[in-house]
């Protein structure tokens, strides 16, 4: 299964950013091979409206089957269950971390938006 | 007043409070034939309770957003691509509709080619009207919960009668609710107050209004607070200076009151009477 991770690093080490829609960027995680590759989000930085859902379009787009972030806002919650991507919210410092209490299965898929959106 | 008697006058100003309702309606009051009053503070509309009688019915305005019929949508995305709000999201077939963020302009409807789409309204708000007098208001007031201001405005601004002279009470700010009431002005006044939060203000609604090429002045309201920096922008800038109302303890609780001060307060009149004059007179304002 692939795993997208909210960050503004490059590798493994890097810091998890709390936020989903308006992260830096995202690290695409393959848990077969343990190969990972990062995907810019720079484009929604500064979006007016609709980060959250284009950010989850574009993790629909990479083929994963799960998001471990900080928090996610209700259209992006909406937009990822349509996808079927699991959801996942921690608060752990680094991806590193996020993957190790994942697969340790100490992490509960979410089932409602934690935060309200900037324009909800 | 000899005067061209069917222009629209946007009130304006850069933040709220700085007086903008209580000039909208000291205007509308001191001229002496029907006046039309468009609020256009959706969000917060509040001329009415400054007006004497009560409201007829109210028309409901709604927005044409899509609809996808999953038995037609072949999941192409293209409506998704094409709309600039991102309120659809190319996720699955059929793609998901956000419809609190269309803004309802029709479009991805005309992008698909398998017409999937269909539009239904959507309601995001009213519009009522009152009479007190020779002053018709026509108020628009949105829905609680719903960030659609645009659409309203321009519902408000189509019950326009554009053979009578009509003050627009414009939302504050510079964003697009503002700009939308201000499009179909021929004339606006800025509102501001002399401090230097209130020049910050004022700079970026003077910005705003020459981008849209309206004439106007500038009003200053609580005139004695603060200091003279408005006044020193205004003339560097050639910017008329149409009124100056000062601070005065008995405007305070006249509008606290819910009253206009033309009636409380009858030596303000002239005030209003000049600046009206000055509004509608050609060649008193900025050229643009
Ligand atoms: S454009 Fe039409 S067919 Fe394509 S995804 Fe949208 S609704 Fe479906
Ligand atoms: S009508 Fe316009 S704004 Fe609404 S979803 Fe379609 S393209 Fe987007």
């Amino acid at each position: 299964m692939k795993i997208v991770f909210t960050t503004s690093g490059e590798n493994l080490d890097a810091p998890l950013d709390p936020r989903f829609g308006r992260a830096r960027g995202f690290l695409l995680y393959d848990t077969e091979t343990g190969q990972y590759e990062i995907v810019d989000n720079e484009q929604n930085l500064n979006a007016a409206q609709g980060a959250g859902i284009q950010a989850a379009e574009t993790v629909s787009r990479l083929g994963a089957g799960a998001l471990i972030t900080g928090h996610c806002g209700p259209k992006a919650f909406r937009a990822l269950m349509a996808g079927g991507i699991q959801i996942y919210n921690t608060d752990v410092a680094t991806i590193a971390a996020a993957l190790e209490e994942f697969q340790a299965g100490r992490l509960m898929s979410a089932n409602a938006a934690d935060v309200e959106g900037h324009w909800a | 007043m000899d005067i061209s008697a069917n222009l629209s006058i946007a009130i304006a100003s850069g933040k709220g409070g700085t007086g903008k309702t209580t000039v909208a309606l000291n205007l509308a009051r001191v001229y002496d034939a029907p006046v039309q009053l468009l609020d256009c503070d959706v969000e917060e509309p509040n001329d009415h309770l400054f007006l004497k009688g009560g409201f007829g019915p109210e028309e409901a305005v709604g927005i044409p957003v899509p609809e996808i019929d999953p038995a037609k949508c072949r999941g192409c995305g293209e409506c998704s691509r094409f709309c600039q709000y991102h309120a659809i999201a190319a996720i699955g077939t059929p793609p998901l509709v956000f419809a609190e963020l269309c803004h309802g302009c029709g479009g991805c409807a005309k992008v698909c080619q398998n017409g999937a789409i269909r539009e239904v309204d959507r309601r995001v708000g009213v519009v009522r009207t009152l009479k007190d007098g020779d002053i018709s208001l026509i108020q628009g007031c949105l829905d609680v919960g719903v960030a659609m201001a645009p659409p309203l405005i321009r519902a408000v601004q189509s019950k326009r009668n554009g053979s009578l002279l009509t003050i627009l009470d414009a939302p504050p700010g510079t964003s697009c609710p503002v700009v939308a009431t201000l499009r179909r002005a021929d004339r606006a006044i800025l509102v501001t107050e002399p401090t230097p939060f209130g020049l910050h203000d004022l700079t970026l609604a003077v910005e705003t209004v020459r981008a849209l090429g309206i004439p106007f002045g500038v009003v200053i309201n609580r005139a004695g607070i603060g200091d003279d920096r408005v006044l020193d922008f205004c003339a560097e800038s050639g910017i008329p200076i149409l009124a100056v109302i000062p601070e005065d303890r008995r405007i305070a609780e006249v509008c606290s009151r819910g009253e206009l001060i033309v009636e409380s307060l009858p030596e303000y009149r002239g005030v209003f009477r000049d600046l009206l004059e000055k509004i509608l007179t050609p060649g008193a304002l900025e050229p643009v």
